[in-house]
């Protein structure tokens, strides 16, 4: 095996061990009933928001591509779930909780991919910052559009409007514009969270160790080189910015349905910087990365919520001393040779066992 | 200089009107054919009636003065740029409208002047984008990790090595890209283009950096790469040691003009050439 290669395998056993690491470990707390209330009102936005940030590293750290609107995508998903959940309960009468969630989030899956085809068509066959712009808009279009859409349910059909007075006679709302999504039965559970991440994990790892992962970075790396290696550019961007959209659209559905109401303002451009502060802090490229920057992040305000009003504040701060130490040469150096002799105790414990 | 055999020694014969070919290249079909090839950047002519033919398996030198337009060339030929006159046949094919990605799979292969290596990924990651449309398989394959995606992935591996081989860079396999040696840049360049397993490679200045003695091994493998590959290789060198000793056809280009086409012998000794490098002799001193 080579040294690229079994640094590649560590790196992945390692994300995998942590995640399920701190599956075992909160399940176990909540057994227990050792874990605090605030913490296992967490865990559900805790995975979203994980997955939020891996599939937003996907669109700027593997594919070099700027991308502003990640939290529409989001909502895209949240209503879809709200939608098709509240659809099967009261026109199918589907009571089985779990079938419910995972079709929902297969849903909102599909619908945030093809919003995000319809965005990436047009705009990634260009080349610059125009992918940052028009996400940016979309973002605040959507939170626009969901804010006076208005879905109901009657008679076992969906009815869609952009006016309140045309619904029908005896309607249960599902979406009821500007108060967003209401009446939906939370039936997100930790459980399918873990599992989201573990498919996002999976997807996004083993889609960077590919061929189509390989051609991803390449346009990243070098635009020209990459067409005159015969790789289509515009359609390895695609692919990421699709996928990364999908896997936004099921956390969001995953989001959407862990309370009773959607609201568009939780879908703000803010929530998207915010997922950009988790890929940034974590590391673009960087999946392990995004993992713990998304939890901490997530976990931390909670927990100086005394705090919490100068929390985008801080954000800002350490967004931009980050940006300073990691691109400043000196700082590197002293990181690196202070990360080095651990490295070294690792490959010699590695080469020893592979020798005895 | 002296173990290196002159291969510009090989007798040219013509091809077309004015096109010429190395003599064993007659019967086949040329790789390359430019016909009054041209174009405008705002009024500028940067390249103008520009036409070459190249062999099955010539090596072929493009030389000029700085500015001359031999890039622009590459990036007609290429497709970076859409030329507003003439055409650029690749195997017959004509390649009016075609995007760089097609241009690349009728059989065309590059190096940049300026080294366009993918700087974070590895070496072998390098050496194995250019073997994407070679050995394939596709994204959901990728990501189920599927009995298919062992295979290809070792497929791809085996011939990357192999392919590092030719400048005896497999150790450098895991190195990063961008953190290698300038000259080791522009030979896993080369390796890159060779990957796509091209019909035509195009070298621009491939010596630029290089020391006499890196310089005079690069001549051998082009030599080697070519006899190996049975390709046809295009070059665009200032190092008139390489030029001369390697190129069986040279092409003078100046400020966007052919001025002279021929053998190695002829170019040296060709008064227009002479004068594009060095200027016009003074007449009489009155």
């Amino acid at each position: 095996m080579t040294k690229a290669k079994r640094n590649r395998l560590i790196y992945n056993i390692v994300t995998f061990a942590l995640v399920i690491g701190a599956f075992l470990l909160l399940q176990s707390m909540i057994a227990n009933k050792s874990i605090t209330r605030s913490l296992k009102g967490q865990l559900v936005p805790i995975c979203c928001w994980v997955v939020m940030a891996v599939s937003l590293n996907l669109v700027i750290g593997i594919s070099g591509e700027l991308s502003l609107g990640h939290a529409g995508f989001m909502s895209v998903g949240a209503y879809t779930g709200a939608v098709i959940s509240g659809w099967l309960l009261n026109a199918h009468g589907v009571d089985n909780t779990t079938l419910r969630l995972v079709l929902a989030i297969v849903a909102g899956g599909m619908a945030a991919g093809v919003m995000g085809a319809l965005i990436g068509i047009p705009v990634l066959r260009l080349r610059g910052d125009y992918l940052a712009i028009v996400t940016l808009a979309f973002g605040e279009i959507i939170r626009n559009l969901v804010n006076v859409l208005y879905v109901g349910v009657a008679d076992g059909r969906l009815t869609f409007s952009f006016l309140n007075k045309s619904m029908p006679e005896g309607v249960t709302m599902l979406v009821d514009g500007a108060k967003g999504a209401v009446k939906i039965k939370p039936i997100s559970t930790f459980t399918a969270g873990f599992v989201l991440i573990l498919i996002t994990l999976i997807v996004v790892l083993n889609l960077v160790n590919s061929r189509a992962g390989r051609a991803i970075k390449a346009t990243r790396d070098n635009r020209i080189a990459a067409e005159s290696m015969g790789v289509p550019v515009t359609k390895y961007k695609m692919m990421a910015f699709v996928t990364a959209a999908a896997l936004a659209g099921m956390a969001g559905a995953l989001y959407g349905l862990n309370s009773s109401t959607v609201v568009p303002t939780q879908f703000t451009f803010n929530q998207s910087i915010n997922v950009l502060v988790f890929v940034v802090l974590g590391g673009l490229g960087n999946v392990l990365g995004s993992v713990i920057s998304a939890t901490l992040l997530t976990v931390l305000p909670e927990m100086l919520r005394a705090f919490s009003d100068y929390r985008m504040l801080v954000y800002a701060v350490v967004l931009i001393l980050v940006m300073i130490f990691t691109n400043n040469p000196l700082i590197r150096s002293v990181l690196s040779s202070a990360v080095a002799p651990i490295k070294r105790a690792l490959r010699g414990k590695k080469q020893g066992g592979e020798t005895a | 200089m002296s173990q290196v055999k002159r291969r510009a020694n090989v007798k040219m014969v013509p091809l077309q009107s004015d096109a010429i070919v190395p003599e064993r290249d007659i019967d086949k079909a040329p790789v390359l054919e430019a016909r009054h090839l041209g174009i405008e950047f705002g009024g500028l002519k940067a390249v103008d009636d520009f036409n070459l033919t190249i062999g099955r398996t010539e090596i072929a030198g493009l030389i000029g003065p700085n500015g001359a337009g031999k890039t622009t060339v590459f990036n007609l030929i290429t497709k970076v740029y859409e030329p507003t006159m003439g055409a650029v046949l690749i195997n017959g094919h004509d390649t009016k409208g075609l995007s760089i990605v097609q241009a690349s799979k009728l059989g065309i292969a590059r190096t940049f002047q300026n080294i366009r290596l993918f700087d974070q990924m590895t070496v072998e990651e390098n050496v194995r984008i250019g073997l994407h449309n070679q050995i394939k398989y596709d994204m959901a394959t990728g990501i189920l990790r599927l009995p298919r995606y062992w295979k290809q992935e070792k497929r791809q591996h085996e011939k990357a090595l192999e392919l590092l081989h030719i400048f005896d860079m497999e150790k450098l396999a895991d190195e990063t890209a961008g953190s290698l040696p300038y000259g080791v840049q522009r030979r896993l360049e080369i390796v890159r283009a060779l990957a796509t397993n091209p019909s035509l490679l195009l070298l621009d200045e491939p010596a630029a950096g290089m020391n006499p003695h890196e310089t005079e091994e690069l001549m051998e493998n082009i030599a080697k790469i070519r006899d190996q590959f049975q390709i046809a290789i295009l070059l665009i060198e200032h190092d008139m040691s390489l030029v001369m000793g390697v190129c069986e056809g040279i092409c003078v280009l100046n400020f966007g003009k052919v001025i002279a086409k021929g053998t190695a012998d002829e170019i040296q000794a060709n008064p227009v050439v002479i004068e594009a490098y060095l200027g016009k002799k003074k007449e009489a001193q009155a």
